[in-house]
């Protein structure tokens, strides 16, 4: 017998889920799923998009309205359910290679317009369902199946990119800091616009063994390491900041959302007759 | 009501009124020559009638939001030229194993790549058929006129809803910037089809059951209580993913054959002077405008020439090219390509009668005198 | 599926579903789980204050507390 959240607002029988032990995945679908609850969404209105690859998975975990979409397209196809049906919550579920690197030209775009869509990538560096080849966010130097000499690629900082595309809610949360990352998700769906979430995790079982990272729980103790809070990251010296990243609530802006204002044409022809 | 509009139109934007005729009320795409018109007409008149437009980052997006558009429940389509379709075939994949309803046109030019950006072509047949990787059956239309343009894109729009599938309307440049004078049909001469509706209560949902009696499952939308899932990935009746072989095989049998079973519905020809011929021109699109003209002349210098136009040139006119070809000396497949539609003609009718093939893919159309030349004396081109 | 109760809340593993990652173990902040037989097993409820890091964290979500 699950917990409550999870007979709630999982399918169940189609667990337990794909994802390896330890894999971060199911933590930070569990986030989602609590945000959403914190602030009682209709699970009949509500919609999770999904691209391709591990955490792409989780939209048949869920349930709600959801679709399992093709590789990087997923914000693609959740630009045309949001647009068809403006009143539908959207939630769009993506990795780092999925939104990044096959699907980065529609991350961009949909930042772009500032369609209330909320896009949370899983980030956990690589490519697992295909075996751990380096990502976008890679970093520099480590390996995958692909890198076997060590990544020259610089990594993405893909809450900046948000953020220069034009999204007009940007953060940043852990598997570990799992209350954060909720309230992060909850914040994301309540801004009326592009949102994006950036959900740092861990693959244990490609990224982690090729790079000797250790086990799940070193992984996670890396995280609650590193990664550092906006406000005390601003009091850091550079040397202490070496090696960290930022995690919270990195820009908010406000901006007319797409479907709004798309709303006012269709208006002004009905006002005309 | 009932009132009778004829206008000058061009076939692009026949295609857009009749898209908004059948029920169209989203269009996403990405902007390039010579289908453009389809996406400037459907930006200025979606909103009008409540509709949305969005051009999308590329051709990608347009079809995949499309699809998904079609899943929140509501009626879309997509407009594209040669290399839009290449990019468009990964989506097309995904509406047919997710049995999402939708129409992509493909207004064709001159390929491969970039290849002839403003000069027709006819050189996407097989594409059209077999783009997307994988089993699958697929409609394709092909109209030749502006009025035909207008009632292919209704019918287009029809079968993917009765048969949820996607349905490829292909056109060429000529057809799609030819203006001809139309009379519209009225509202009472249009006959619109909606994809049906669960019928159960949303607990007893089976995304992709086939109730008996029904060629395909019911369709809720996202947003209409019944809370579903949708993958590209193998599925079964539940529409979870599945690896089990059983339920792959089921599946793509039943895709395929929920098309393949039912041309009797899905083919449309026409035949033009075929009844006492012993000759017959195969041709389609603005081709099929030539070999008829090629046709009348012949006839005149006392040849027992016919045409036969296949309008639905996907799934094949199997039945019909299998009867043709019984009882004519020889057919002609007049195509601008170099000989696409030819190959599926002579695998069926090549057993029985002497199938040729005459193409061009220098960018011009086929000319009746060009047909003529080559029926008489064998000149190609 | 085993449950352990104290005071308002019980403790909950759902078994089968987990896959013996150790998260919950290396993170509770009272060591009251252990990993055993290659599954997580409750070895000190007594010590339990239900803060509910094991439930945030599991991946697998077979751990909670469950029934308040």
């Amino acid at each position: 017998m699950p917990s409550n959240l999870v007979n709630e607002y999982f399918r169940t029988e189609n667990l337990p889920h794909i994802w390896c032990p330890g894999c971060g995945n199911g933590i930070v679908t569990r986030a989602i799923v609590k945000a959403v609850d914190n602030l009682g969404l209709n699970r009949e209105d509500t919609c999770v998009v999904s691209g391709i690859g591990c955490s792409s998975r989780a939209s048949g975990y869920l349930d709600f309205n959801t679709i399992h979409t093709t590789h990087g397209r997923a914000l693609a196809f959740a630009t045309g359910i949001k647009l068809a049906k403006p009143d539908l919550n959207v939630i769009v579920i993506t990795g780092d290679g999925d939104s990044s690197a096959i699907g980065g030209n529609h991350l961009i775009h949909a930042a772009r317009r500032n369609i209330d869509i909320t896009t949370i990538v899983f980030n956990n560096n690589t490519y697992g369902m295909t075996g751990g080849q380096y990502s976008p966010t890679t970093p520099t130097g480590d390996k995958g199946t692909t890198a076997p000499y060590g990544n020259i690629d610089m990594a993405f900082d893909l809450c900046k990119l948000a953020e220069a595309a034009g999204a007009t809610y940007v953060s940043r949360g852990t598997i570990y800091t799992t209350n954060m990352l909720i309230k992060l998700v909850e914040n994301g769906i309540k801004n009326k616009g592009f949102s994006f979430v950036e959900a740092m995790t861990i693959c244990p079982t490609y990224y982690g063994r090729k790079n000797k990272k250790g086990e799940a729980v070193d992984m996670m103790t890396y995280l609650k390491d590193y990664a550092i809070n906006v406000a005390a990251y601003d009091k850091l010296t550079d040397e202490q900041r070496e090696g960290k990243f930022i995690i919270g609530e990195l820009y908010k802006s406000e901006r007319p959302e797409y479907t709004e204002e798309y709303q006012k044409i269709i208006n002004s022809f009905a006002e005309e007759v | 009501m009932g009132e009778r509009f004829v206008k000058l139109m061009q076939g692009n934007e026949a295609c857009v009124d009749a898209a908004i005729a059948a029920g169209m009320k989203f269009y996403a795409g990405y902007p390039i020559t010579p289908s453009t018109e389809i996406a400037e007409l459907s930006a200025e008149k979606l909103p009008r009638i409540g509709g949305r437009f969005i051009q999308m980052e590329d051709e990608i997006a347009g079809i995949s939001a499309i699809i998904g558009a079609s899943i929140a429940g509501t009626k879309s389509m997509t407009a594209t030229s040669g290399p839009g379709f290449s990019l468009k075939q990964e989506g097309i994949g995904y509406a047919v194993i997710t049995e999402t309803p939708c129409v992509i046109v493909n207004v064709q030019r001159g390929g491969p790549s970039t290849g002839l950006p403003t000069a027709p072509a006819q050189g996407d047949i097989m594409q059209a058929r077999w783009g997307t990787h994988g089993d699958h059956s697929i409609i394709a239309l092909y109209p030749w006129s502006v009025r035909e343009i207008y009632d292919a894109t209704i019918r287009a729009f029809n079968l993917s809803e009765k048969y949820r599938t996607p349905v490829i309307l292909l056109m060429d440049e000529v057809i799609g910037h030819m203006r001809e004078r139309i009379e519209l049909p009225t509202d009472e001469e249009l006959t619109i089809i909606n994809r049906k509706k669960p019928s159960c209560p949303p607990e007893e949902y089976k995304p992709y059951k086939v109730n008996e009696g029904d060629i395909v499952p019911e369709m809720a939308g996202f947003g209409e209580g019944y809370r579903f899932h949708v993958t590209g990935l193998t599925h079964g009746e539940s529409g979870f993913p599945s690896s089990n072989g059983e339920v792959a095989e089921n599946l793509i049998r039943r895709l395929v054959g929920k098309i393949e079973d039912n041309k009797d519905d899905i083919v449309e020809v026409h035949e033009y002077l075929l009844d006492d011929a012993d000759m017959a021109v195969i041709a389609f699109g603005s081709t099929a405008r030539s070999a008829k003209s090629a046709v009348d002349i012949l006839r005149t210098e006392g040849y027992k020439i016919g045409m036969f136009r296949p309008i639905t040139i996907w799934p094949l006119a199997e039945k019909q090219l299998e009867e043709l070809s019984i009882k004519l000396k020889k057919v002609i497949v007049v195509e601008m390509n170099v000989g696409q539609y030819y190959l599926e003609v002579d695998r069926v009718a090549g057993k029985n009668t002497k199938v040729e093939k005459f193409g061009k893919v220098n960018g011009e159309l086929i000319t009746p005198e060009e047909i003529v030349s080559y029926i008489k004396e064998g000149n190609h081109a | 599926m085993t449950t352990a109760t104290k005071t308002k809340k019980t403790l909950v593993v759902e078994e089968n579903w987990c896959k013996g990652c150790g998260i919950c173990v290396a993170f509770c902040p009272k060591s009251v789980l252990e990993i055993r037989n290659g599954k997580v097993n409750i070895k000190d409820l007594d010590s339990c204050i239900q803060c509910g890091q094991c439930e945030l964290r599991c991946p697998d979500y077979a751990i909670y507390l469950g029934g308040d």
